[in-house]
């Protein structure tokens, strides 16, 4: 079993956390993992950095920049993350953009994620009809679970089909919005996250996008197994240690 | 049909939509949406008589007598500069703001290069009474200050962007992101053949009013509808993507796509695609772009805003594959001395993209007899500072 779906076998609101790799430093992935499994976080996503993050605010396209004059590369986070599984054990998923993963090999890129034990992927601009068609096979093969996004304007009727063809679990994308905007959620949050629990969907579902707090997380928790936290920590090591990111998680549930 | 786009949304094997889910909603519809539009009547007839009433067309293909005695052949210029605003792209905020309003959709936002799609975009927005927000990339604020005086003129917001290379790229980016956040009311007018399926097939077709109207200028002046030779500088590619239409199919006519090399080729400071690029994706669509080996979208570099962006639309790549098109390339200097002679031998003062098509006449060989056309895209009024700079004028 992979070890998304042993994570959802437990009856608590996971918190999950997304760093850019090789921000702010270049070698501070491994710690930064270890900080996060410390902080007793139950998920984490790794950013691959891209130079174009169209869904990305501020916060990650900054931090992605930095990470790239850092120098770090598909190539380079691999070789980092060679031999993670001797101390990480909870569940690993990189999340970055298409072109990168194209231009290092499809295949490739998914063996060698097989190969460190990474469990699953979260591309935004890989479309649903061309995951299908061209890499759902691939990832199948390699047992890497690719995450896909809902949004508030997600129809019914895709949403049904983007929950046929998920693996692990529904990223809930919590508002019209780039990554980063502080969510209000407010009504019609609300409403949101009612409707789509009320179409009791056959798989968990994490919100993402906006979330910063103990009260974010609340509200978006309500109705779902959990919540993801991305610029907020971004912002958060921009201005402390790696050693503080206890500090941190533990504000949010 | 090897050149028109499949039901997929790809020319050959580029295109497609490589977007995040958030934007799905809005491309999802007007995929499904815009053929039947555009293809409508009352859209039509609305669209013709405001290419002709508002921006003045048909545009002349006037005899450049001067110009075809110094290269010994004949030389026509389709006048895309006299259009309002000065340049072809007006043509497509034309039918994208029609296209806009019959969509519901009460607020545009725009990406620009050269400022003149933001002008074309600002300019429709102020005649129809729509909102407007343009992204710029700081760096071409600067450099086309004229055009962002005239888009705040026009009533429009231009919003800088800080990103990146601070270019059209990171513009781009930006409208995007914009979208993302305000996909209810908003119209994202993409100024180029570039973006996710339907755009490059729909700012094509709200551009081959070029090449159909030379056509015709042609079977009037010549007595024959085909050139020779068809040439025309390729930013993104919508003025190409316009003058070539009527003929991709038809071979007997030879397409040149000038692009724009910068420092030079091997300079590290170049925006020709189509020899440094390679396949891939950039805002949303699979095609050519610059990019590092790992694939990081990469800095281009030209002299002229308009040409300045690393990528071209999918039409160009497969034009590129299949050899449909020739690929040639001018430098800041070959496209700059390209200019000011069309000024001192026509008496017309070019875009500096534009100097870019009129740069290949020196790159290629031509028979007495041979009939030419190259598309004068813009006007160089946006440009002057750069002329004035770059020859001490
Ligand atoms: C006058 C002119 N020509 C050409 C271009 C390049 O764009 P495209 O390749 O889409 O025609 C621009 C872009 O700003 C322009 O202003």
């Amino acid at each position: 079993m992979n070890r998304i779906q042993q994570l959802f076998q437990q009856d608590k609101k996971l918190v999950s956390v997304y760093f850019t790799a090789g921000y702010p430093k270049l070698d501070d992935t491994i710690p930064i993992l270890e900080a996060l499994q410390e902080s007793g976080v139950d998920l984490v996503e790794i950013g691959l950095p891209y130079s174009d993050p169209l869904a990305d605010g501020p916060t990650i396209q900054a931090s992605a920049t930095q990470a790239l004059k850092n120098g770090m590369t598909t190539e380079l986070l691999f070789q980092q993350l060679e031999l993670i599984r001797e101390k990480i054990h909870i569940p690993l998923i990189l999340m970055g953009y298409f072109n990168p993963i194209l231009q290092f090999g499809v295949e490739k890129f998914c063996k060698r994620c097989e190969a460190i034990g990474i469990d699953g992927i979260i591309l935004p601009d890989l479309p649903l009809e061309v995951y299908l068609n061209d890499f759902k096979e691939l990832f199948e093969q390699y047992d890497l679970f690719n995450i896909l996004l809902i949004t508030p304007s997600t129809s019914t009727e895709r949403i049904r089909m983007i929950d046929q063809h998920t693996k692990g679990f529904l990223y809930m994308v919590s508002s019209a919005s780039t990554t980063g905007k502080q969510a209000a959620f407010g009504s019609s949050q609300r409403e949101y996250f009612t409707r789509i629990d009320a179409m009791k969907l056959k798989h968990p579902k994490l919100v993402g996008f906006g979330i910063y707090d103990k009260n974010s997380f609340q509200a978006a928790t309500e109705f779902a197994n959990g919540a993801i936290v991305g610029s907020a920590y971004i912002k958060f090591l921009t201005e402390n240690p790696i050693g503080e990111t206890s500090s941190f998680v533990s504000k949010l549930r | 049909m090897k050149y028109q786009v499949d039901d997929n949304g790809y020319y050959g094997a580029y295109g497609g939509a490589f977007i995040p889910e958030m934007l799905y909603p809005n491309v999802e519809r007007l995929r499904k949406e815009y053929r039947n539009i555009i293809e409508d009547d009352g859209f039509r007839k609305e669209f013709q008589e405001l290419l002709k009433e508002y921006v003045g067309r048909p545009t002349p293909l006037y005899f450049a007598k001067r110009l075809s005695e110094k290269y010994n052949t004949k030389i026509y210029l389709k006048r895309e500069d006299l259009c309002h605003t000065g340049a072809h792209k007006i043509n497509n905020t034309i039918g994208q703001i029609l296209l806009a309003k019959r969509l519901g959709k009460k607020r545009i936002i725009a990406e620009t290069g050269a400022g003149q799609h933001g002008v074309a975009t600002a300019t429709v927005c102020a005649l129809m009474g729509i909102d407007c927000f343009v992204y710029m990339g700081e760096v071409d604020m600067e450099r086309q200050a004229p055009n962002v005086a005239r888009m705040k003129m026009l009533g429009a917001e231009v919003i800088p962007a800080s990103s990146g290379s601070k270019t059209l790229k990171d513009a781009t980016n930006e409208a995007i992101r914009d979208w993302i956040n305000n996909p209810e009311d908003t119209h994202y007018i993409i100024g180029s053949v570039v973006g996710p399926h339907p755009y490059p097939d729909m700012v094509t077709q709200f551009q081959k009013v070029i090449s159909e109207e030379m056509q015709q200028q042609l079977k009037e002046k010549e007595g024959i509808e085909d050139p020779n030779y068809i040439i025309a500088c390729v930013g993104g590619g919508s003025n190409a993507a316009g003058a070539f239409y009527q003929y991709l199919e038809n071979e007997a006519v030879t397409l040149v796509a000038v692009e724009a090399a910068g420092k030079g080729i091997d300079s590290g400071e170049s925006a020709a695609t189509s020899v440094l690029g390679s396949p891939g994706v950039i805002h949303g669509s699979k095609t050519l772009l610059m990019q590092t080996e790992d694939g990081q979208i990469t800095e281009p570099y030209s002299i002229s805003a308009g040409l300045d962006y690393p990528g071209v639309g999918p039409l160009h790549a497969h034009l590129r594959d299949s050899n449909r098109a020739k690929f040639l390339s001018a430098t800041d200097a070959e496209a700059m001395e390209a200019g000011l002679q069309l000024c001192k031998l026509e008496g017309i003062i070019p875009a500096i993209e534009t100097s870019h098509a009129l740069a290949a006449l020196d790159q290629m060989s031509f028979q007495h007899e041979d009939i030419i056309v190259i598309n004068l895209s813009g006007r160089g009024d946006k440009d002057l500072d750069t002329y004035i700079h770059y020859f001490n004028l």
